[in-house]
């Protein structure tokens, strides 16, 4: 058989999940079986900073049971995957260690970016919708019960995300302490109090792009819109729809809630707040359709796994995303765009040039050509400190498809650009972030005029050296001062001496 | 009177136990009909006696804990526990009188005639078979008795519960005073009750142990004259109730209670109508019965023993001749359960046809290297069940297998528990139960690695995983490998080994949750549409139906007009054809050789009918404590066949009795039509179709030979 069982787990705030797919050359992606144990770790978390003992052991035995389930499909692979709440834990290493010795499962926790991002995948997975959708202007909303993701596509990129603290427990609790409210006016605040957060966002990064779309994801009552609109069930819900569907849910009594939707009674508290939250964003951002496409975590560590493996392949581009994010990004520090170009097309040219040399290989060209694009954005906020500024912004914006650990190396390599080069500072990926300073340094003072002087700069290694060839007639001391002081640099890492030359036709 | 107030009012329901009475006397009816092959009679009333033993030890202890614990809320029908202990006794009482007028006045003359003497009292032995008997009570009985006699220095023995006795009075011979001493002896459980006579003459004679007991019980108090003798028999509560949160292992528990349920309160007393007043005043107030309590009988106590004389052989012409559960024409090929399965979903109905597919689907599973997991769900299994040996190999072979063995099927514990051990020791993932909730469902799902990856095959029935039932209980099943029930049926066994529910079901509606509230609103919608002047039709099919909520469901349908037919084997607390409340209510009751046990529901849904199959009546307890599955049956040629089933059903007028709307059961008036017997035409029916299938194999008759189709599944053959 061509196919293979993947195991994931998802160790959630609220709940415990196991996901078993198969994952086949043939026929996609295909979930198998799904378990569900709700555990609420988040409340351990989000009240004391760490996880008690008496979870860590109810989370233990269930977490041991996910993996005979696994065993018994024969899973070629099991991973497990934590996010906030794990990660948020003080005791967090020895929860993992605990997770490790009991069950033999290697735990790890990952950011947002990257749980949103794997999430994101398990959309783009679902191709044929996924790529209609995204022609025309389009967002994500995925919902939480910490916190809520908003993610904005151009063309077909995804180019911003940002997490707001809008969840869906967050919002039950103001709900709870304001018992006294007639429905109506806690309907009208709770709507007042998602819009102040959402105004921000519009004000900031939707401006007056257009949507049309909305592709919802995250807490389940979307999966219940999808099977109470008028039009019946399916995955596409018309705005007029959903508007329906939540004048209906607000309506409703708890009781009710059970009843009509067969949910628990915590799950029925849960129901009018998260209901919410999407018919802001969907009244906010002016949407026509919804898409719900009903994928989780799980989906996406599975479409990670399909395409690690080589079992499946994405049409959609996901560095694309992660290019057009950074392009956005220094649009909006307001970086000088064709000095940006000419920086990006340099390093990229060089990276290129030296294949042979450094033994990178795509995913560093992609840092290296992220580093480029953000070399500069410190100086929207100082000039004098930009390197610092500039490392501060990268780690404190998301950008969706990286994980946590390129994205410092980014912003090392930007604030190194710069900055005397510091192998102690760049913690354990120093190695890489030296090797693309030194390539980025080399790009950027190739345009040290912001002039594009060596912009059809020829770049090639020839006899043990690295020649930048340009045919610009005109004068380009500043650029080479810039480059002989770099030289040095970069022959320290990577044996080759750069050299610049400029050809000159006889007059 | 408002609309909705007549349709919960408690005058128009009926109370259970009662209803429950009524059954019995259905079956009781069963054993007086001359129609019937005398043997068959014999078996009927003693199921009656039967019965009668389990409604008093669950049902009336329950009752007698609600008095004793001043519990006082009225049941569905407005009675108090009080005053439904009166309308019992009352009623036992009659219904015993006329088991034991059926038997001394109508069987025990008819076996007579037939060549069977059923000598009823010792004294009417002639001599020859008198001195039979004392050699078979010196040789086989008396090493086995333990005679009890009680004085100041000897307690009241403990008497068990069910076990006939023979209590006496006896005199120390030879003493100066007139004292009587109280003195008794266990009839032996393990000597056959029926004592054949070998006779001389033509024809057989049988005697009942206890009497051969009683003409010797002289033998065993020798120092004693014998004033007098009679056989007795007590019925104690055993019901109970476990308090599982409390309860560390559920089985432990279970254990402790099977000790305690013999220590029970007396709440029957059956004895020999002659039995001598002074004996009966020490019986009083030793075992602390009440009058009510106290059961006269003239003839042999506990009937059940007739199950045995069934038993005999010789008598075949008096029996209905055995019926052989037929093949599944659909399985009748030699491509495996698993080819046969993606060939199309399988209907299964028993005892017309064999169970043998639903243990071969265990056993091929257990065996074949592509499976990687079995779970099923078990109530009640038989004593060696090739079931549970399949699943035990199953994990022999490195197979997932996940059971749950429910522990709280009423007093089948000890066999549960030791199938649930077995299993455990074979390497099975077993669980035992859920707290607060029986698993009545039932379920087999087969996961198995495909070449086109994992297929899941599930077995959905109405009936419990038990061979030996399924020869007697009429139960329908149905295999398939739809992928949207596999995920189900995933969902199901996640949900029962404690996980969370799935986000949604495809076709699959669970008890306690989903279940109750589906049923309303199929039954809702049914009515909707008798509004709206569309055909609205409900025909449902089950063991019982005491839900108020349902039953309110139903009268406000009747009163909307919806045509409504119910086939209700047993309890039936709604009141049919009451003008006002029911008029359009027809409810019958079925009881033949087998026992229906089916769960058929059907929708009119403005024409585009659904229909559905279920393990669960419409009770609270299977609405509400219990985990049932009800399935839709989808498939159109299937669904053609369950619906022939519900036909069939409804013509039958020689086994169905007519709920009338005075709370009685009459059988339908057969002049003029001709006579349906569904029972016997399913029989027939499955004969038929066997004999089709094997025609259409036969290939002598037919002048063309036909190519074969190559062979599609070779990577099946192993």
């Amino acid at each position: 058989m061509a196919g293979k069982i993947f195991a994931a787990i998802d160790i959630g705030s609220f709940e415990l999940e196991l996901g078993i797919y198969e994952i086949s050359p043939g026929s996609g992606i295909r979930k198998v079986d799904h378990v569900r144990y709700a555990l609420a770790l988040g409340s351990d978390t989000y009240q004391t900073g760490i996880i008690s003992y008496q979870r860590v052991e109810e989370m233990c035995r269930v977490l041991a049971d996910f993996v005979q389930i696994a065993q018994g499909y024969r899973a070629d692979e099991c991973r497990a995957y934590a996010t906030s709440a794990l990660r948020e834990a003080r005791n967090n290493r020895i929860v993992l260690d605990q997770i490790r010795v009991r069950t033999g499962l290697k735990a790890k926790i990952i950011s947002n970016s990257e749980q949103r991002f794997l999430t994101y995948k398990a959309i783009a997975g679902k191709d044929a919708g996924f790529n209609r959708m995204i022609q025309k202007g389009t967002a994500t909303v995925d919902v939480g019960f910490g916190g809520m993701q908003i993610s904005l596509f151009d063309k077909d990129a995804l180019v911003t995300t940002q997490n707001l603290p809008l969840g869906v427990m967050r919002l039950r609790a103001f709900l709870n302490r304001l018992q006294n409210g007639s429905r109506v006016s806690r309907m009208e605040l709770l709507d007042e109090m998602v819009d102040n957060e959402l105004f921000t966002f519009r004000k900031m990064y939707l401006k007056d792009r257009e949507i049309k779309n909305l592709i919802a994801t995250g807490s389940t009552v979307i999966h219940l819109a999808r099977h109470f609109t008028e039009s019946g069930p399916g995955e596409w819900i018309s705005a007029g729809d959903y508007r329906e569907f939540y004048r209906r849910v607000t309506a409703m009594s708890r009781s009710q809630k059970e009843d009509v939707f067969g949910v628990s009674p915590e799950y029925a508290a849960l129901l009018t707040p998260s209901a919410a939250i999407y018919h802001r964003v969907l009244e906010l951002t002016g949407a026509e359709t919804m898409w719900v496409p009903g994928v989780c975590l799980l989906d996406g560590m599975a479409a990670e796994y399909g395409e690690e493996t080589k079992l499946v392949k994405f049409k959609h581009d996901f560095s694309g995303d992660i290019i057009a994010s950074a392009r956005v990004i220094a649009k909006r520090y307001k970086c000088h765009v064709p000095h940006v170009q000419t920086v990006e097309k340099s390093a990229l040219g060089i990276f290129d040039a030296m294949k042979r040399y450094h033994g990178m290989g795509k995913r560093e060209r992609l840092l290296l050509q992220i580093a480029a694009l953000l070399h500069s954005c410190g100086k929207f906020v100082s000039v004098r400190d930009a390197s610092e500024c500039a490392y501060n912004i990268i780690m404190s914006t998301e950008i969706i498809g990286l994980s946590h650990r390129e994205r410092t190396v980014v912003a090392n390599v930007v604030r190194f650009n710069r900055q005397d080069f510091s192998y102690e500072e760049c913690g354990e990926d120093s190695m890489l972030v030296a090797k693309l300073v030194a390539i980025l340094r080399l790009a950027n003072s190739m345009d040290r005029s912001h002039k594009q002087k060596l912009a059809d700069a020829k770049i090639a290694v020839k006899d043990g050296d690295l020649t930048v060839a340009t045919s610009w007639e005109g004068d380009i001391t500043l650029e080479r001062i810039s480059f002989e002081q770099k030289q040095d640099f970069f022959e320290e890492i990577y044996g080759i001496r750069p050299v610049l030359k400029q050809k000159r036709r006889i007059k | 009177m408002a609309a909705e107030e007549i349709y919960t009012n408690p005058k128009n329901y009926v109370n259970r136990e009662l209803s429950w009475l009524e059954f019995n006397y259905r079956v009781l009816s069963e054993a007086r009909d001359k129609n019937i092959p005398l043997f068959e009679r014999l078996k009927f009333l003693s199921i009656t006696a039967s019965n009668l033993d389990e409604f008093f030890m669950v049902r009336v202890a329950s009752l007698k804990d609600m008095v004793h614990a001043g519990y006082e809320k009225p049941d569905i029908a407005g009675m108090k526990p009080g005053e439904q202990l009166e309308k019992i006794a009352q009623k036992t009482h009659e219904l015993v009188n006329v088991q034991y007028s059926t038997y001394s006045r109508s069987l025990v003359p008819a076996l007579k005639q037939q060549g069977l003497r059923v000598i009823v009292n010792h004294e009417d032995l002639t001599e020859a078979e008198g001195e039979y008997v004392d050699r078979y009570f010196k040789e086989n009985v008396y090493p086995v008795l333990t005679p009890m006699a009680v004085d100041s220095s000897r307690p009241f023995p403990l008497v068990r519960n069910k076990t006939l006795n023979i209590a006496a009075l006896v005199k120390k011979k030879g003493g100066e005073d007139d004292t009587l001493d109280f003195a008794m002896v266990q009839v032996p459980s393990v000597i056959p009750r029926l004592v054949e006579i070998p006779e001389e003459t033509e024809g057989r004679a049988v005697i009942l142990l206890e009497e051969i007991i009683e003409r010797n019980i002289q033998v065993l108090f020798l120092n004693y004259d014998i004033v007098t003798a009679h056989p007795f028999r007590i019925m104690r509560n055993a019901d109970f109730s476990i308090d599982e949160e409390e309860a560390e292992d559920l089985l432990v528990e279970i254990q402790k209670q099977l000790k305690k349920r013999q220590w029970g309160e007396v709440i029957r007393l059956e004895i020999d109508e002659r039995v001598d007043k002074r004996l009966l005043k020490i019986l009083k107030r030793e075992l602390k019965v009440d009058n009510d309590d106290i059961f006269f009988i003239n003839g042999p106590l506990d009937l059940t023993f007739l199950m045995k004389m069934y038993g005999m052989d010789g008598f075949d012409a008096l029996k209905t001749p055995k019926y052989t559960p037929q093949k599944v024409p659909a399985l009748m090929n030699d491509d495996d359960i698993f080819t046969n399965i993606r060939k199309g979903d399988i209907f299964l109905h028993h005892p017309y046809e064999t169970f043998d597919p639903v243990v071969d689907f265990v056993r091929k599973a257990s065996r074949d290297p592509d499976v990687l997991a079995i779970k099923q769900t078990l109530y009640r299994v038989s004593g060696n069940s090739p079931i549970i040996a399949a699943l035990a190999a199953a994990a022999d072979n490195g197979k997932q297998v996940s059971v749950l063995v429910e522990l709280k099927a009423r007093f089948d514990e000890e066999n549960n528990i030791n199938w649930a051990k077995t299993l455990e020791k074979a390497g099975c993932h077993v669980i035992y139960g859920l707290v607060g909730l029986k698993t009545h469902s039932k379920i087999t799902l087969v996961v198995r690695r495909e070449e086109d990856g994992i297929r899941r095959y599930v077995h959905l029935g109405t009936g419990n995983y038990n061979d030996s039932t399924a020869k007697q209980y009429t139960d329908c099943g149905i295999m398939t490998c739809n992928p949207l029930i596999g995920e189900d049926a995933t969902a199901v066994f996640n949900m029962l080994s404690g996980y969370s529910e799935p986000l949604g079901w495809n076709k699959l509606v669970l008890a306690p949750l989903w279940l109750r509230g589906r049923l309303l609103r199929l039954i809702r919608r049914e009515t909707e549409h008798a509004g709206k002047g569309m055909e609205a039709h409900i025909i449902a099919k089950m063991n019982s139906l005491c839900d108020k909520e349902v039953i309110a469901a139903l009268y406000e349908a009747s009163c909307a007009g919806v045509k409504i037919e119910l086939i209700v084997r047993g309890i039936c607390c709604l009141k049919a054809g009451v003008p006002g409340l029911s008029e359009n209510i027809h409810v019958r009751s079925i009881v033949g050789n087998f026992l229906e046990h089916s769960r058929i529901f059907y929708f009119e849904n403005g024409g585009s009918p659904q229909l559905f199959m279920a393990s669960a009546d419409w009770m609270p307890r299977n609405l509400d404590k219990r985990v049932e599955i009800m399935f839709p049956v989808e498939d159109p040629a299937i669904k053609e066949q369950v619906l022939h089933i519900l036909e069939v059903e409804l013509a039958d007028n020689v086994k169905a009795h007519v709920l009338q709307p005075d709370g009685s059961y009459e059988k339908v008036d057969l002049r003029g039509k001709m006579k349906v017997n569904s029972q016997d035409q399913f029989c027939e029916e499955a004969k038929a179709a066997v004999r089709e299938k094997l025609a259409e194999q036969e290939p002598k008759d037919r002048r063309v030979f036909v190519p074969a189709e190559p062979q599609e599944e070779i990577q099946e053959e192993q």
